[in-house]
């Protein structure tokens, strides 16, 4: 018996409808199972991860919080992504915006005016759009594989804010660790409610204007054309270059002011690290998305959630940090296969059967 | 050992990990199919090859083992997105995810636990150094000189074409996901049997990452991603030895040195159009479904 | 329906906890953070290792709660879970979960916060950490004594004061016994990465040293000097499995007394804040049993080790004379704790820069 795959004439909506419900239901068949492996209630264990999260007000603005860095990023980068274009390196936008931004508060501790905060989120725009031109203008003028120098300048821009930190950027009533001044007053982004920053506004707004760039506008044709069909959009007059530059700035602009956003919130300072790899889990937030912007905000609020989970299974049951991570890939993998659905009818053949089709 | 022999050792050894889960990769791409779960497919094999080592008392089981393990996780990625046409990139970051969290959950009764004995030397170098030359030999005649390299660079240059010849393109593109899974749970193996005897969680650090990188630098070809492996190698050692001279030079520069390097060195190369071109596999990351 | 009533009882729980903080207590629920993974057989193992201890100790009174690979950024959310959760006391054990811990603390007042390697305290939150470079004094006169060469490798993390303190007082121990001694740093910016570590204790040797010390969390290096015949210090934890013939001692973090006093103290009503320092004395830093050396050897460390616990020898007794050539601390006298803490200097005879 084989597996054969047989194109729709076209998408399925009744599919691009059930296929996320279907792998949520096959994950859940197979966290349960993993669950009762390890001695555990897979009913309990299921609710921890799923539910309790979005049972309290407090952990529903945390979802927010988390998922505001994974949306902003996953929006860009899905643009990225359909004109087919490879960004892997938010990540190292990301922490060039927030080296960008960060500089206003570390260099003039004093300034404190709504102005400082709007200086700030630009300079971080900036840093994170400078940052992802580099790999752009590589391509564009010497071929380079925007991959690879892509996910290389997130190693050489993460070092960089090591040493700035450890140097030059220390906090000098910092007992010499590794850490810039605390940011204060308008160096922070206000609070909306609860513990839900401006921030989460800035993905908000980047979803709507991407989703009608993307869906009304000629700049989302161009894009949607240099992805799929890039020597019709050459005949169209577009130009390839100015593609890959505007992917390249637009994805590590909103990388950038990612960054920004969690220095001035949940960070609050520079250090070493800032982000516990938001530019490489928006990828995946981006793909989960089908790389559509509204898609993107319902893949990073269950991103989110799932990392929500994970902690509240290690603290609530006692599952180690490495199930929720097993869980998680699981998770992926499921949705990645129900998407065929959409596209695609499967069958299954007998041997025999496939035989005799070959043969007429 | 004089010290120009104990650094040159030194780099063959941190290097050889690189190119062995390189080469596999090589192979997958030139099949066109891209495999970001490198990482996730080196750390699995490192903890399987860790963990029959040390129960079976073998080393040899262990790399068995490790090559298994590559394997295993290389069908599941193959069955997402060659069976099931899902994105690669996605999928690749997934099995990433998932070797991650598995190897974690596999090794934590061997955090902690010596092993008895490593593979066997061959002139004092390490038996897995050797056979990563002859791979690359291997790879690079396969793919130039033979048939079957011929037909998995043609069904990554033009996979329609190539199921027009009558060339199994998803048969083909599974043979070379498996290969590259098997080098990569080498890799692995390699880290956690000879290279630093032990298990410890995400012991592999990011190495899966420069093994794909250093594919793209080599232009895919077999003999420079050799030679790229063992100058990544080279620049990270420098980088110590210049540390140990005391210049003031700041340690995070160094570090990132073999980056920076990869980067000039990629934009070097790739300016020479003719050639990457040339190499390039045209189908790469590309789903493939049979029309009938 | 279950679930509702679990987390209602769960919610009276933790506000009848809230009200008997200042009494004694049945049971405590204790929670602790961890910044890496469990496995890493270094840091947050030896963490881990003392909560084991605390179970063990303290069996149905003490419910430990942990939660691994917590990332600065999370680390906020992960804290403030926990003390919603119940929890009475809660240690934080990364130098970068500081900000948070406060941050949280002020947000429960009831809730006791202890914060690992800080310097920060408020009313609920105690600042611990081990005086490390008091057993790294005493590995810095083995290696003077052991050394054929003259001159040690010594692979470090980051440079924060808990680092350069130990390399400062491994050279001072090693002066001790050999003024001309030299110690070659290789910084590999990293707390773990077992393959870069490897590597640099292999350049280390290839320059000349024949004993190497360590500031990074892997065996790794200790492996490398295993197989090259050459000697070494284990770090974090007694690393003799994996070098029978090379480990000379360790230097060993053990948290369980601490943690059994505080979680005890808890349960006592008698937690206060306050910011305590441990080293050798108290048992928080470990010295593993002296191995692979000559019985003088053996016991010069053991008188050593024996002064420092009794007060008797400080390792950072002045005058010392810094790598600029100015001379810090009094004659005779130790330097006082917040130098140490804040180090940011070598001393003479260092070849290395720091970072300004």
């Amino acid at each position: 018996m084989r597996l054969v795959l047989e194109k729709r004439a076209e998408r399925s909506q009744m599919a691009a409808l059930f296929s996320p419900i279907l792998a949520l239901l096959l994950t859940v068949i197979t966290g349960a199972i993993i669950f009762s492996l390890r001695g555990l209630n897979p009913l309990d264990a299921l609710y921890v991860y799923f539910v309790e999260p979005l049972t309290a007000q407090w952990s529903i603005e945390q979802l927010l919080v988390k998922a505001t860095p994974l949306v902003l990023i996953g929006a860009g980068l899905s643009v990225c992504y359909l004109a087919n274009v490879w960004n892997i390196g938010a990540e190292g936008q990301l922490t060039m915006g927030a080296i960008f931004g960060g500089m206003i508060p570390v260099m003039f501790p004093a300034w404190q005016s709504p102005l400082t905060l709007v200086a700030m989120l630009v300079m971080g725009v900036i840093g994170g759009m400078a940052y992802g031109a580099i790999p752009a203008l590589l391509k564009n003028r010497f071929h380079a594989n925007e991959i690879l120098t892509s996910l290389m300048l997130v190693y050489v821009v993460q070092l960089f804010l090591d040493w700035l930190v450890r140097g030059p950027w220390r906090d000098p009533a910092g007992f010499n660790f590794p850490k810039s001044i605390t940011f204060e007053g308008w160096q922070l982004l206000p609070y909306l409610f609860g513990s839900v920053h401006a921030g989460v506004l800035f993905a908000v707004a980047a979803v709507i204007v991407l989703a009608i760039m993307m869906a009304r506008m000629l700049k989302g044709f161009e894009v949607r054309v240099m992805g799929s069909a890039p020597r019709a959009g050459r005949f169209a007059g577009f130009s390839r270059e100015r593609m890959v530059m505007f992917s390249f700035m637009l994805s590590g602009g909103l990388a950038g002011l990612a960054g920004v956003t969690e220095i001035a919130s949940v960070v609050g300072q520079l250090q070493p690290t800032i982000s516990p790899g938001y530019g490489f889990a928006a990828i995946i937030v981006a793909f989960l998305g089908r790389l559509n912007p509204i898609g993107v905000l319902i893949a990073g609020l269950l991103l989110a959630l799932s990392y929500l989970g994970g902690e509240a299974a290690q603290i609530t049951l006692g599952i180690s940090d490495k199930i929720a991570k097993v869980f998680q890939g699981i998770l992926l993998f499921f949705i990645l296969a129900c998407d065929t659905l959409i596209l695609y009818r499967i069958r299954f053949e007998t041997s025999r059967r496939a035989a005799l089709a070959a043969a007429e | 050992m004089d010290m120009f022999t104990a650094i040159l050792l030194t780099i063959i050894t941190a290097a050889t990990p690189l190119l062995l889960a390189a080469l596999g990769e090589l192979v997958t791409e030139r099949s066109g199919v891209l495999n970001l779960g490198v990482e996730g497919m080196m750390v699995m094999g490192a903890v399987s090859g860790f963990g029959a080592a040390f129960l079976s008392g073998s080393p040899y089981v262990g790399i068995l083992a490790a090559i298994a393990a590559g394997m295993a996780m290389a069908v599941l990625f193959g069955f997402l997105t060659l069976t099931l046409v899902a994105n690669q990139v996605a999928a690749g970051l997934a099995l990433t995810l998932l070797g991650l969290g598995l190897s974690g959950l596999i090794g934590e009764s061997f955090v902690g636990q010596p092993l008895a004995t490593k593979p066997g030397n061959v002139f004092g170098i390490d038996i897995l150094v050797v056979f990563s030359l002859l791979l690359t030999a291997a790879v690079s005649y396969v793919l130039f000189r033979t048939k079957v390299g011929l037909i998995i660079r043609a069904v990554g240059d033009n996979h329609g074409s190539a199921h027009a010849l009558g060339y199994g393109v998803i048969a083909v593109r599974y043979a070379c996901v498996l290969f590259g899974g098997a080098c990569s749970g080498l890799a692995g193996g390699y880290l956690s049997l000879v290279y630093t005897p032990q298990w410890v969680e995400n012991m592999t650090a990011g190495r899966g990452w420069i093994a794909l990188a250093l594919v793209v630098f080599a232009s895919w070809l077999p003999w420079r991603t050799c030679a790229g492996a063992y100058l990544f190698g080279a620049i990270s050692i420098l980088a110590y030895t210049v540390q140990t001279l005391g210049w003031g030079i700041p340690s995070q520069f160094l570090s990132s040195l073999p980056y920076l390097v990869t980067i000039a060195a990629l934009v070097v190369i790739s300016g020479n159009r003719l050639l990457t071109r040339a190499n390039t596999p045209a189908c790469l990351g590309q789903a493939f479904v049979p029309d009938r | 329906m279950k679930k509702l009533m679990l987390s209602a009882t769960a919610f009276a729980l933790a506000l009848g906890m809230a009200a008997a903080s200042a009494s004694a207590a049945d049971k405590v629920k204790a929670c602790w953070v961890y910044v890496g993974a469990i496995g890493d057989f270094g840091w947050t193992y030896q963490h881990n290792q003392g909560v084991e201890a605390v179970k063990k100790e303290l069996g149905d009174k003490v419910e430990a709660v942990i939660v691994e690979n917590v990332a600065e950024a999370d680390s906020e959310r992960a804290i403030e879970r926990l003390a919603r959760d119940g929890c009475a006391i809660i240690f934080t054990t990364s130098f970068g979960f500081m900000e948070p811990t406060l941050k949280v603390a002020k947000k429960f007042p009831d809730v006791k916060f202890e914060h690992a390697t800080g310097y920060k305290t408020a009313d609920n939150v105690t600042t611990y950490n081990a005086k490390f470079h008091e057993g790294r004094y005493v590995i810095g006169q083995i290696a003077a004594k052991m050394s054929k060469t003259g001159v040690a490798g010594y692979i470090v993390s980051f440079p924060i004061p808990e680092v350069v303190s130990g390399i400062n007082a491994f050279m001072l121990g090693a002066q001790s016994i050999n003024p001309d001694f030299k110690v070659k740093i290789v910084w590999a910016n990293t707390w773990y990465d077992p393959g870069k570590e490897a590597d640099a204790a292999k350049v280390l040797f290839s320059q000349g040293a024949d004993i190497i010390a360590q500031h990074t969390d892997s065996t790794a290096a200790l492996q490398v000097a295993e197989e090259q015949g050459k000697q070494g210090f284990g770090q974090a934890s007694d690393m003799i499995k994996f070098a029978p013939k090379a480990q000379l001692t360790a230097i060993v973090d053990n948290w369980a007394p601490y943690y059994i006093r505080r979680v005890n103290d808890v349960l006592n009503g008698t937690w206060k804040s306050q910011s305590s320092w441990d080293g050798m004395a108290e048992g928080t830093v470990n010295i593993a049993p002296f191995t692979n050396m000559p019985d003088d050897v053996a016991k010069m460390a053991t008188e050593t080790a024996e002064a420092i616990k009794t007060g008797k020898l400080h390792p950072f007794t002045g005058p010392i004379t810094k790598q600029d050539g100015t001379v810090v601390g009094e004659a005779g006298k130790g330097l006082p704790d917040g130098d140490i803490l804040g180090m940011n200097w070598y001393v003479k005879g260092i070849d290395d820069t720091l970072p300004q």
